[in-house]
């Protein structure tokens, strides 16, 4: 290494933020201190609500002033305090020196300019570059960031592009100006795992040819090993430990850091057992919606996002629903619970329930139920736990008694691990893991025999995960459910699932006992999945879109 | 950024805790920190009490009287002369300001007099001038006793007797009639905004929740529907009907519910894919259930805001259609009326003055209330 890599580029030290509100203050960030030197990744990892994002916000003072504040603390970039620097000098730095890429590419691009101007908007503020000059370096970032056929391009409105490819175009306007240091605040986060694994191998490219700095924001541990060369670990806004990658990865020294990397979900899936009875049934499953074009409204075509899809779930089963964003898996769970109308056999614990009405199918709905993904939205936010629980029990069991109804809403919670006593609760005095388990809780109340799992574990942080996979799993042997498990997390799936299918537009791409699909992948497109889901690595398949 | 922090309510409660959701509770906390709208809120509330009870404030009837160790309400019941005059009583209704009853009933016992001497109706016989009279503040003692047969030293010229406000061009009392008027006002009002709410929000529920053919056939009706000339349609209708409160109600509801359809429905809409909604369906909820229990709190926080606004339009509606004739039939109490007494007696500045500034008072009262009930229900609102 050259001697200009060792430099200390940015040096934050004893930082602090806190956040006023309503005459209470609360402490976001808590003393830390950490230095990027010139070339380096240095990746800040942590749970939700550990203070990294507020942190990087807090290099560019992009927090909402005055409400939030800075106690104590000094920002040195370049050996200059970002801390005193007036409004002016903050703007040169910004999207200049310092530029960031953020989590969410949809909305951090404008939606109603072209790719072009967005860029060369950059180009033409910080280095008065314009006309032809901004749209050759224009075309060279876009190249430089591997966005396929970029003249083609260059007129396209954000909604044109996939997520993955607007978040390369994010990642060129950050490149623009040359930056020294990049913050990426979980730039890959919104993204399937085959397209994070692209935009991965990208920023650690870009970083090696450039010679740039970065600061990388993330909770996910898989992502840290493959690209970061020092870690901090943030909890509860402080830095608890802070050391090179692979020497956190080998011997961690805090029992947090411990307590994330043994997070993983662990645990082995059930045995497969043909002898059990069959509760899911369905051939020819599919689910087409029409397109409509003219002034008729005839339909012209179709979307086909579940399209001939056979399953079989037996008790005490999980069979593990994976693919990528749009390619029809929850659409296909919601088909089978009768929430969508689709075509094709449906047989449930005997019933042929694929042309059965909502009131036909209402005394079976406590035996069939769901799980869905974010615990957020999932629970009214007008009702108190025990409100919630209840409600499936006042349709199916209307018969029991206030006290009965109770107890067995106590009994629910108790079950999924949550204290009774604190039914009384609404939603939003829970974590995000307390309220997946009311979630479940509210499934289970019914004593069903089949429950339909919509990535349930994907909005929740890696220990909590772990846990709910655990509780899953018990409830599962405990009472012999049957799971349609769906997910694009393949970590959880492996500790879940028995058998799986893999789902690409609407269709099986592969289909069988996850323990042969995991080892021995058939398929080019299962297999990048799988390469990216464990590896992150980018395989270069016609299966897998940009 | 700011939502990475994790809150913790420090005041975590066991047990059921009132009925106040911690959600309706921060929205109180907002509402109660709009000062303006929340004492505008109690300042409504006290007027809008105290004008229920206008037959306590403001009647040409005693609010209690003792009569031969009897006690009787003539504020609420009606009693014939015969009742205190014996065979010399042949009226059904009892004038108790006529002397010949005050002093009866005074030689027998004792009788309480509400603030305010006459009803919405009465016709002060003992003016000064010729109606309109001047507000007897406006005048010295002789005069504003003048119309009294003994003049100043008559007993019947006291504070209860004489008009605050003056009359207008019938005699009649103008404070009673401001107080009675804003009484009806309101009433109507409340009865208007709560039943178009009703039909607005079931038609928006419905539209909303169902979609399809239902919401585009409704839809067009509504469209239709609401670009017909509201005002000479109602200027028609109460042409042909003979008018009266509920008449009135019923047209203006014909028209006033649509305002309310667009804002539920487009809620009905937003929700109806809300994930508790969708879990509620893989519960088997029905349809009612799931509208009721898990849609309407969110239609109505939209539905809630716009009340007062709705309301303060009802009372500026019905003020106008009195204000052209068209209103609640000759005699009763209007502040639609009394503008238009004012217009046609500029003589008279305390007619339109009076109804000035009650309709400006109660209409900017509901306007601050419905400023602070929309700040209370912004979520994002925040206060430093």
């Amino acid at each position: 290494m050259s001697t200009t890599m060792t430099d200390t580029l940015l040096s934050v030290r004893n930082l602090s933020v806190a956040f006023h509100q309503g005459g209470k203050t609360s402490t976001a960030v808590d003393g830390i201190s950490f230095d990027i030197k010139r070339g380096e990744v240095v990746a800040l990892v942590g749970e939700s609500g550990s203070g990294k994002s507020v942190s990087a916000n807090s290099i560019l003072k992009l927090l909402p002033y005055p409400a939030a504040s800075h106690p104590s603390g000094e920002i040195l970039f370049n050996g200059k305090d970002m801390m005193t620097a007036s409004d002016a000098e903050l703007r040169q730095v910004r999207g200049n020196d310092i530029t960031m890429i953020f989590q969410e590419p949809m909305t951090s691009l404008n939606p109603l300019h072209s790719i072009e101007r967005q860029i060369a908007e950059i180009l033409d503020l910080h280095q008065g570059i314009t006309g032809a000059a901004a749209r050759a370096r224009v075309l060279e970032l876009l190249n430089q960031v591997g966005i396929r056929e970029p003249e083609k391009r260059l007129a396209a409105y954000p909604h044109e592009l996939s997520g993955g490819q607007r978040q390369r175009v994010m990642i060129a306007m950050a490149l623009a100006n040359r930056p020294e240091l990049l913050i990426a605040d979980e730039p890959t986060t919104a993204l399937d795992v085959t397209v994070q694994a692209q935009i991965l191998e990208l920023l650690k490219q870009l970083k090696d040819d450039h010679g740039m700095s970065m600061l990388f924001i993330t909770h996910d541990l898989g992502i840290v090993r493959k690209i970061a060369d020092r870690v901090c670990v943030m909890t509860k806004g402080k830095i608890v430990e802070t050391g090179p990658t692979a020497e956190i990865f080998a011997n961690p020294q805090h029992a947090y850091t411990r307590h994330l990397l043994a997070s993983e979900p662990k645990g082995v899936p059930p045995v497969s057992d043909t002898s059990k009875p069959v509760v899911m049934q369905a051939q020819d499953m599919k689910v087409w919606f029409p397109i409509k074009a003219g002034f008729l409204r005839k339909v012209v075509d179709h979307v086909k996002a579940v399209d001939g899809i056979d399953l079989t779930l037996r008790a005490g089963q999980t069979l593990g629903v994976v693919g990528e964003s749009g390619s029809g898996k929850t659409t296909l769970g919601l088909a089978l619970t009768r929430l969508i109308s689709s075509k094709g056999r449906i047989s449930f614990i005997g019933n042929e329930i694929a042309g059965y009405s909502f009131k036909q199918m209402r005394p079976l709905r406590n035996r069939m139920q769901i799980v869905f993904q974010d615990p957020f939205g999932s629970l009214s936010p007008r009702m108190a736990i025990s409100d919630i629980v209840a409600e499936g029990l006042k349709v199916h069991e209307p018969a029991l008694s206030e006290k009965e109804r109770d107890a067995r809403v106590a009994a629910a919670l108790e079950e999924v691990g949550l204290d009774a006593a604190t039914r009384w609760r609404y939603p939003h005095e829970f974590s995000g893991g307390q309220r997946q388990r009311v979630a479940i809780a509210r499934a289970m109340v019914l004593k069903p025999q089949f429950v339909m799992l919509d990535e349930p574990t994907s909005a929740l942080d890696m220990s909590v995960q772990a846990q709910v996979v655990d509780l899953l799993r018990d409830l599962q042997a405990k009472h012999s459910l049957a799971y349609l498990f769906i997910s694009h997390d393949l970590k959880v799936v492996r500790a879940l699932a028995n058998d799986m299918i893999v789902m690409r537009l609407g269709k099986v791409v592969e289909q069988g006992p996850s323990e042969r699909i995991f080892t021995a992948p058939e398929d080019d497109y299962t297999k990048a999945l799988m390469a990216a889901a464990f590896n992150m690595e980018a395989v270069d398949v016609p299966a897998v879109r940009q | 950024m700011a939502a990475d922090i994790v809150s913790a309510d420090p005041t975590l409660l066991t047990g059921r805790t009132g009925r106040l959701s911690p959600v309706n509770r921060r929205r109180w906390d907002n509402f109660k920190a709009n000062r303006r709208g929340f004492w505008s809120f109690w300042i409504f509330l006290v007027l809008f009490g105290l004008s229920l009870g206008a037959e306590f404030i403001a009647n040409d009837r005693p609010i209690l009287v003792s009569y031969k160790g009897e006690l009787l309400v003539p504020a609420l019941v009606q009693y014939p002369e015969e009742k205190f005059l014996g065979d010399l009583g042949f009226l059904a209704i009892t004038d108790y300001s006529a002397p010949e009853i005050s002093e009866e009933i005074k030689a027998n016992g004792w009788m309480i007099w509400p603030p305010i001497r006459y009803s919405y109706q009465t016709a002060n016989s003992n003016i000064p001038h010729s109606a309109p009279t001047k507000p007897f503040w406006l005048m010295d003692k002789a005069e504003r006793c003048s119309g009294y047969p003994q003049g100043e030293n008559d007993p019947g010229c006291t504070l209860g007797n004489l008009n605050w406000l003056g009359t207008d061009d019938q005699a009649r009392d103008v404070a009673a009639r401001m107080i009675y008027g804003f009484r009806i006002s309101v009433l109507f009002g409340l009865c208007l905004t709560i039943a178009s709410a009703i039909v607005g929000v079931t038609a928006g529920a419905v539209q909303g929740y169902f979609g399809g053919w239902t919401d585009l056939l409704l839809q067009r009706f509504i469209e239709i529907w609401s670009s017909m000339p509201v005002l000479y349609i109602l200027l028609i209708i109460a042409a042909i009907l003979p008018p009266g409160f509920f008449i009135l109600l019923g047209i203006m509801l014909l028209f006033s519910w649509v305002g309310f359809v667009g804002i539920v429905r487009a809620e009905f809409l937003r929700a109806r894919n809300f994930e508790y909604v969708r879990a509620a369906r893989a519960l088997g909820v029905n349809n009612r259930t799931i509208m009721f229990r898990h849609l309407l709190p969110n239609a109505m926080v939209a539905t809630l805001t716009f009340l007062p606004f709705i309301l303060s339009g009802s009372i500026t509606t019905l003020t106008s259609l009195d204000f052209l004739g068209f209103g609640m039939p000759p005699g009763s109490a209007s502040l639609g009326e009394l503008i238009s007494q004012g217009k046609s007696n500029l003589q008279a500045p305390w007619l339109g003055l009076t109804a000035f500034v009650v309709m400006s008072v109660m209409l900017s009262l509901l306007i601050f209330i419905g400023e602070a009930a929309r700040d209370a229900f912004d979520p994002r609102k925040t206060f430093r």
